[in-house]
């Protein structure tokens, strides 16, 4: 689009401004992480002392393994259903799909902390009652089962839940824009419509599949309210550590972890364009 | 071959049934029960004792929507101007922030905002906290003056006891900036400015040239165009980012927490209170989110009535 003329002096020194709004704070975080005392205002020299505390600290260790381990699931999980999912809708009359979608979003639309408090109480209440049953039954009839609390599953279930929208959401247009006839001409040509499905659809739709799986991935890592109200007591995802280590104001180790963090999203950003360049160069090649 | 597809959004429509809608039900059941399981309004009603913790809630939101956009919108308009290249770059330094976890966006200010923080130290360093005790100083020997002298005679004329305050500190070492008010604002503006940022931007960019080309050739003002053309036609752009902004500002519990002590309790504080903290009580705690979803689904509706906004706010 053509606005007219570039902006002036003025307009670049506010953006200038905003984005240095932006970006100092993150910037004096990752100096302080090297600071070799434990004050985030006073440099005192160059050290990696709370990097060593930081690979030492075991709830931290602990935090990043099930962060790790409750994403790849979820987005795993979310991804397959979600693309199942998205292709039953598309296919579906319309007058089902619309109420269905509208469902779909309700988890994307809410704000976090209803989702998971909403989360939170039907599984204390679901589990409450089955707790209750089994105690029944032990009084009896001497039969017992596993008494159900919130935790890693828990969390999982969740993490699901607030993925797989992200990953229809992300299907849908892909569906939209694939040519209809293909699947017919697929069945004409003799293929049973599990073939048409996957050596047609999954194919035509895959930039779809890859975009949502890494939302969900990026919404899951990310994530701090849902966890925190479905997680229980016992199981910590990184984001929580963090909470929980920010009530005691300044931890070096916590910047230790942003430059991290900050460090990794940034090699992915380069990698994906990168990625994006070269795919543009050989197309242009082609 | 459509009516077998169509099974496929079996299970995921049982996963919903399961765990999106009966937890939602389960909340707007709580919120109209009692702790016994009879049918009350009591809960609602007890909400009245919490009007202060509504009414800061949904100012601070409003202050910080209205920062943002102050700030979002003149940025994405200047964006939009750039070249080609400058714009890429810019969209991706507006996103990079949103991937780091929030928390760690508003620790940052914690150590910046500290009482020996960094801020603090920059302001003494250069003589601000000296030129704060010494204007303090100064108005408190005017008001010294105006008690004495005018507010005296006021006093006497009028059978009234007007007192200036005369007691403003004047041995300040720092600005109590962590733990107020204003910081929990400002980590909402720092938290959730690309949320306002990027809507706009991404309207405003793809404005239908003619218009703007007709607008000049019919002899109207840059200044014209903006407010007759660009302006109007962003508005779907800006009504996303405001509830983009408005609706995680208004629920969130961490940020008040971190930057605000604690102490000044918002709705987020509230309800978390009610289903993890002492206070528990998951009937009260229903209600308010009750409460917080018919805030949501209002601020849905108006967009929604403004059309083009949504798709790019689902998207982001």
């Amino acid at each position: 689009m053509n606005l007219g003329s570039r902006p002036g002096v003025l307009g670049r020194v506010f953006t200038a401004l905003v984005f240095l709004f932006l970006y100092l704070p993150i910037f004096l975080l990752i100096i302080f992480s090297f600071n070799a005392g434990s004050s985030s205002a006073v440099w005192q020299g160059f050290s990696l002392r709370w990097y060593e505390e930081l690979f030492q600290d075991r709830l931290i260790i602990n935090g990043v393994y099930t962060t790790l381990v409750v994403s790849l699931l979820a987005t795993a999980i979310a991804t397959v259903a979600g693309t199942f999912a998205a292709i039953g809708f598309y296919n579906m009359r319309r007058r089902w799909r619309e109420p269905l979608l509208v469902v779909n979003n309700i988890p994307m639309i809410n704000a976090d902390i209803v989702t998971g408090v909403s989360l939170c109480l039907f599984f204390v209440a679901s589990f409450g009652a089955w707790n209750g049953f089994v105690t029944w039954m032990e009084n009896t009839y001497r039969l017992t089962a596993p008494r159900l609390e919130l935790g890693f599953v828990t969390l999982l279930i969740a993490h699901v839940s607030f993925n797989i929208p992200y990953v229809v959401l992300a299907i849908m247009p892909k569906l939209r824009q694939m040519d209809k006839n293909l699947i017919d001409a697929a069945q004409d040509l003799g293929c049973t419509w599990m073939q048409a499905f996957w050596k047609v659809v999954v194919p035509e739709i895959k930039p779809g599949i890859v975009n949502g799986m890494l939302i969900a991935f990026t919404m899951s890592v990310d994530d701090f309210v849902i966890s925190y109200f479905t997680a229980g007591p016992k199981t910590s995802t990184l984001a929580m550590v963090i909470y929980s280590m920010t009530k005691k104001r300044v931890n070096p180790k916590i910047n230790a972890v942003s430059t991290l963090l900050f460090g990794a999203v940034l090699l992915l950003l380069i990698i994906v364009n990168v990625r994006q360049v070269r795919q543009e160069k050989a197309a242009k090649r082609k | 071959m459509r009516n077998k597809l169509s099974w496929f959004a079996v299970p995921y429509v049982v996963w919903m049934a399961l765990f999106t809608v009966a937890p939602v039900v389960m909340v707007v059941i709580y919120a109209f029960t009692t702790s016994t399981g009879g049918f009350t309004l009591d809960n609602f009603a007890r909400m009245g004792d919490f009007a202060v913790v509504f009414a800061r809630s949904f100012q601070m939101a409003l202050i910080a929507t209205l920062i943002c956009l102050l700030i979002g919108y003149p940025l994405s308009y200047f964006m939009a101007k750039e070249g080609p290249s400058f714009q890429k770059v810019a969209t991706v330094l507006i996103m990079l922030p949103m991937w780091m976890n929030f928390l760690l966006r508003t620790y940052a200010w914690v150590s910046i905002l500290e009482n020996n923080g960094l801020l603090n130290r920059l302001f003494a360093a250069i003589g601000i906290i000296d030129l704060g005790n010494l204007i303090n100083g100064g108005l408190n020997s005017l008001c010294a003056w105006l008690n004495s002298g005018v507010l005296d005679w006021l006093n006497g004329m009028l059978g009234t006891e007007f007192v200036l305050n005369t007691a403003r500190a004047t041995d300040m070492t720092y600005f109590r900036m962590l733990y107020t008010q204003g910081a929990v604002v400002l980590g909402m503006v720092y938290n959730y400015l690309p949320f306002m940022v990027l809507p706009i931007y991404s309207v405003i960019v793809k404005l239908d040239n003619s218009l703007l080309e007709a607008a000049r050739d019919l002899g109207a003002s840059s200044s014209r165009v903006f407010r007759k053309v660009i302006f109007p036609l962003s508005l779907p752009g800006v009504l996303s980012g405001v509830t983009m902004v408005f609706v995680p500002s208004v629920s969130t519990f961490a940020i008040s927490k971190m930057l605000g002590g604690g102490t000044k309790l918002l709705l987020g504080d509230l309800i978390e209170l009610q289903f993890l903290g002492g206070a528990y009580n998951p009937y009260l705690g229903s209600a308010i989110s009750l409460v917080m979803m018919v805030i949501v689904v209002v601020c849905m509706y108006v967009m929604n009535r403004f059309g083009e906004g949504e798709e790019q706010a689902v998207m982001l």
